[in-house]
């Protein structure tokens, strides 16, 4: 035991010591990095353990050293090493089991610590990553802020070339409008000094033409002449004549005639444009009394209050029209009458159109698909009837075939039977040809014959394999059902032992093979419930109680858990024995003892149901 | 299509008689006047210098030939050909000649304007105009020959005056509203008289016979304004064509404007017919050079053949950029004439220089397009149809009706440069100018007409 101390002893201390380092140091050192490095420095050093604390513990001072650790240890919290004194006299013993809990404790606590050092290191690692991480984050970022630093600068200083830009452009503007003004002044004051110079030059020239004129001309110039051999006599063979005031008055009146001439020549023409106008205006107004008139008595019918006034407007335009006189009159008495009433038939005319219109789009719209229908309804009855005209007449034909042939037959031999001979030549041939087809398609048809009968045969094979199939499984069935008797029964027994009522359990029981029958009724829901205790009264129908089943199996199943393993065993119950267990089932009484027995929750279900008849 | 040979002929003179019995046409000093049909001359006639202008008196009896480097007229008669008749305006110089339309006065314009001198045939009286204003047209008379028109200037300010030409009585003279009148004309009917102002200012003003102002119309402000004037025989209409390209139309009830004829460089309607001169590379017809074939069938044989194709819309027409820090700028309507029978306009804008524009009147739209291949030099209708001829300095002449367009190569020897065409008033025939020489061209008649497009395979 002593020498096993030893053994643990060194170790144990060690760990002491290097606790004992590790809170010292970590009191030295606040700074966790520091204790960090001393933590990572301190593993090797328990390794060269054993050779350093050698001497720690000898021989001679085992005593010493067991106290003092026991002093440490106590310092620590740890337990004494030494066993309780009875006595003071008494030399405490060291208690090994003591000793050793605390080794236990230390060595867990040792590993609690390298394995915090690991998380802490990995932690640690985690942290450097996330710091370079982030501190290039940052350095990125801080580039990014300096560059769009500097781009907002060099906008800045672009907004603000800009703004010198712009002001002076808007300097030059400035500058250039005055300069307009400035032209137009100068070109208003140049076109002004332009006409007056023109015109004092103009004068000028005019004098100077004047003063030219009177030089020319007072100069008695003897070029300025005519020589004729001999003076010609007018064209119209009349004599110049003097000029005097008459011949003035005379110019004037001619003048004066030609323009008459010409105003009467122009009046005639619009006279005659208007008389042109005035017939066509005539001609269209008859013809839209003409049109409007077929017309007139519908409306009258409807008696619409608008349309009869200006009805009765046409008849009386239409009287108007008789006197035609009315035409020929100025325009001044007739001209408002006239339009007026050209305008509301217009309006008649232009409203009768749109109606028009809109009937035709209705039509267009409405009536395609009904249009198509009747068309190809009376499509397919004209080629029915079409058909049966056909077949008719081939039958028609056929007979007057064979009537031809018996007259030909009966006709008289010497014509007949060369005629016949041909006739029969031909239907020789005919007929080889009919026979040879014929003989192809019975052969063809035997052919269809065969296979048919074997595969009548093999029908009738398959048959009987069925046949023997449907009786093996029915006996199966039949077997299974009497199992299921027996089952049955027992399954009653064990609900009545789990619910406590085998009364209103007995139905949910046989009404489980109905739960093969999909049905979309949501079971277990209180709807579901007032369904069936409503049509309770009536006579029970297999939905109804499929509803029911549905309903109370629902109930069953959250009331009696342990039903539901048996559920899959009624399930594979036949028909023919469920259907007796039906009619058992569906008494009303059953039933209604079913639902009272229910639970107290579906109460609002047997209220409703009461309300019944 | 017959062509007449080659006559000789300087400065374009070249004339029908208004009876259209005759044809004057000068060469240097000498004034030949031939029978219109046979082309055989009947008159030779020589004058005392170049002759520069020559017109005939409406009843084809007499002919100015106006000498205007010496100031001179010379009038000969054609049933008397030993009279003559030499008016000299002396130092005063002379300008402008013309017939008055009774045929039997000369109006004589002297240089500067200073006056006009109306001479007499008939009387040794003269009579003299002052102040008359020298512009494009100032000087206009009525069809009937009742009245002249003359526009004025006098102290600084537009007037016109109307004159009875029967006896060179002052009728009317008003003061017209405008700043720089540029040009009158009176109405075929003899009634209304339209006044232009200049170039620079938009504006057409319209008189009565009695000097009533009827209407004023300005079409726009602030830019060059009108360009040419055209009234429809019917004197129903009145074309004005413009500087910014459009020609626009005024009625004679309201006077206002119908409709706006523009004419845009790119043509997009498909029913507008686009005829489009296209060249030809020449047929390789050995046996027909060999023998030269008769004079008619000889046109379509020439070194560079062209024929009109009908262009498929989208077409855009060659424009012409002006350019603006010039005079006269080449842009604007430069010319424009109405259909005897009123029913077509063809115009010319001046920026589309080879195109000629063909409107319905009675539609008012536009109806065809003829883009040559060369500048439209002149094009003029026929008096009696529509018809239209056309020229453009080249060997050729391009004719145009409703049912078709033709273009037919001058035969001859050497180039013919057809520079100005003249209707024979029938309608018949029409002579083509060329700088040194002239031919006709004799049209068959409607149904010879109808068989000659049909030979020819390029009219559609």
């Amino acid at each position: 035991m002593g020498d096993w101390m030893t053994v643990t002893d060194p170790g144990l201390s060690s760990e002491s010591k290097y606790i004992s380092q590790y809170t010292s140091e970590t009191k030295m050192s606040p700074s966790s990095l520091y204790s960090q490095q001393v933590l990572c420095s301190s593993i090797p050093l328990s390794k060269n353990v054993h050779s350093f604390f050698s001497a720690f513990c000898t021989e001679e001072n085992i005593e010493q050293s067991i106290s003092y650790l026991d002093q440490e240890l106590t310092t620590f919290g740890f337990p004494s090493l030494y066993e309780e004194s009875k006595g003071k006299e008494t030399k405490r013993e060291l208690n090994i089991v003591a000793v050793l809990n605390c080794m236990n404790e230390l060595l867990v606590l040792q590993r609690k610590n390298l394995l915090a050092q690991e998380n802490v290191e990995t932690q640690n690692l985690k942290l450097g990553s996330d710091m370079d991480h982030l501190q290039n984050c940052y350095a990125k970022l801080k580039e990014q802020l300096e560059t769009s630093r500097r781009e907002m600068i060099g906008l800045q200083e672009r907004d603000r070339q800009l703004q010198c830009k712009n002001r002076n452009l808007h300097q030059l503007l400035k500058n250039e409008k005055d300069e307009v003004q400035k032209l137009q002044n100068i070109i208003a004051s140049r076109a002004t000094q332009y006409n007056h110079d023109m015109k004092r030059k103009e004068r000028e020239y005019n004098k100077l033409k004047e003063r030219l004129h009177q030089l020319v001309m007072n100069k008695k110039d003897k070029k300025i002449a005519m020589e004729v051999l001999n003076y010609v006599g007018r064209a119209d063979g009349k004599r110049g004549s003097w000029r005097t005031g008459k011949t003035e008055a005379r110019n004037e009146d001619e003048m004066y005639k030609i323009l008459l001439n010409d105003y009467e020549y122009r009046q005639k023409q619009i006279l005659m444009e208007n008389a042109e106008l005035k017939k066509v205006l005539q001609q269209m107004k008859k013809e839209m009394i003409s049109l409007l008139s077929p017309q007139k008595q519908k409306p009258r019918e409807r008696a619409d209050d608008s349309t009869g006034t200006v009805i009765s407007d046409i008849e009386e335009d239409a009287g108007e029209l008789s006197r035609e006189s009315t035409w020929d009159l100025s325009c001044e008495t007739v001209r408002e009458q006239l339009t007026n009433s050209i305008r509301k038939q217009w309006r008649i005319l232009k409203s009768h159109v749109e109606k028009l219109d809109n009937q035709v789009s209705k039509v267009h719209l409405e009536g395609f698909n009904d249009e198509d229908v009747i068309s190809r309804q009376d499509h397919e009855q004209e080629t029915e009837k079409l058909e049966l005209e056909i077949q008719q007449c081939k039958e028609m034909i056929k007979t007057q075939q064979q009537l031809l042939q018996q007259l030909a037959t009966a006709g008289d031999d010497d014509t007949t039977s060369l005629l016949r001979d041909c006739y029969l030549l031909e239907e020789k041939e005919r007929l080889k040809e009919e026979w040879s087809l014929f003989k192809e398609q019975k052969k063809n048809f035997e052919k269809e014959r065969r296979s048919f009968t074997e595969a009548a045969i093999r029908l009738g094979l398959e048959r009987k394999a069925f046949e023997e199939e449907r009786a093996s499984w029915l006996k199966q069935q039949f077997l299974n059902m009497t199992t299921f008797d027996h089952q049955n029964s027992e399954n009653v027994k064990l609900f009545s032992a789990f619910s406590g009522s085998s009364d209103w359990d007995n139905p949910t029981v046989h009404s489980r093979p109905r739960q093969k029958k999909p049905h979309g009724a949501p079971s277990g829901s209180p709807v579901c419930t007032s369904k069936l205790t409503k049509s309770l009264p009536a006579s029970p129908s297999t939905s109804d109680f499929c509803q029911t089943r549905s309903c109370v199996s629902e109930y069953s199943s959250i009331s009696v858990l342990n039903t539901a393993p048996e559920e899959s065993k009624p399930n594979q119950v036949g028909r023919e024995c469920t259907n007796q267990k039906w009619s058992v089932a569906s008494r009303p009484d059953s039933q209604e003892g079913c639902c009272s027995g229910c639970s107290s929750t579906h109460a609002d279900a047997h209220i409703e149901k009461d309300d019944l008849p | 299509m017959n062509f007449s040979e080659v006559f000789k002929l300087s400065s374009l003179l070249c004339k029908f008689s208004p009876d259209g019995k005759y044809l004057a046409s000068c060469v240097q000093y000498r004034l030949v006047v031939r029978d219109a049909n046979t082309l055989q001359i009947c008159q030779l006639y020589t004058c005392l210098d170049q002759i520069q202008h020559i017109e005939w008196s409406a009843d084809s009896l007499f002919i100015l030939c106006a000498l205007y480097k010496r100031g001179l007229v010379q009038v000969w008669s054609l049933e008397q050909p030993e009279w003559h008749c030499k008016i000299d305006e002396g130092s005063a110089g002379l300008v402008a000649s013309c017939w008055s339309p009774d045929g039997r006065h000369i109006l004589n314009t002297t240089e500067f304007h200073l006056r006009i001198t109306v001479w007499s045939l008939c009387t040794k009286s003269v009579s003299y105009i002052k102040y008359p204003k020298a512009c494009q047209q100032g000087i206009t008379f009525t069809r009937d020959g009742r009245y002249l028109a003359l526009a004025e200037r006098r102290d600084c300010k537009d007037y016109v005056s109307i004159l009875v030409c029967s006896d060179w009585q002052l009728l009317r003279h008003f003061d017209t509203d405008t700043q720089d009148l540029a040009g009158i004309e009176w109405a075929p009917n003899g009634c209304v008289l339209a006044a232009w102002d200049s170039c620079l200012e938009y504006k057409i003003l319209l008189y009565s016979l009695d000097g009533r102002l009827l209407s004023t119309f300005c079409a726009y402000e602030w830019s060059l304004g009108i360009k040419s004037v055209a009234w429809s025989p019917s004197s129903q209409f009145l074309a004005v064509g413009s500087y910014d390209g459009k020609v626009r139309i005024l009625n004679h009830v309201t006077w206002k404007m119908i409709t706006e004829f523009g004419h845009p460089a790119t043509i997009n309607n498909p029913k507008i017919v686009v005829y489009k001169e296209a060249e030809k590379s020449p047929p390789l017809v050995l046996g027909r050079l060999a023998f030269p074939p008769p004079r008619a069938a000889a046109g379509p044989l020439s070194s560079t053949e062209s024929e009109y194709e009908v262009a498929s819309v989208p077409v855009s027409l060659q424009t012409l950029k002006p350019a603006a820090d010039r005079a006269n700028p080449r842009i604007g309507i430069g010319a424009l004439a109405f259909s005897p029978d009123n029913c077509f306009l063809a115009t010319r804008s001046d920026s589309v220089p080879t195109a000629v524009w063909i409107w319905d009147i009675q539609k008012l739209r536009l109806l065809a397009v003829l883009e040559q291949l060369s500048a439209v030099r002149c094009f003029q209708w026929d008096p009696r149809q529509a018809r239209l001829a056309i020229c453009t300095g080249g060997g050729k002449v391009y004719l145009w009706s409703p049912a078709g367009c033709v273009s037919v190569q001058v035969p001859g020897e050497g180039d013919f440069q057809v520079l100005s065409v003249c209707w024979h008033p029938s309608g018949d025939s029409l002579a083509l100018l060329s700088k040194d020489h002239f031919c006709l061209c004799f049209l068959e008649t409607e149904q010879g007409v109808g068989t000659a497009f049909g030979q020819r395979g390029d009219h559609t």
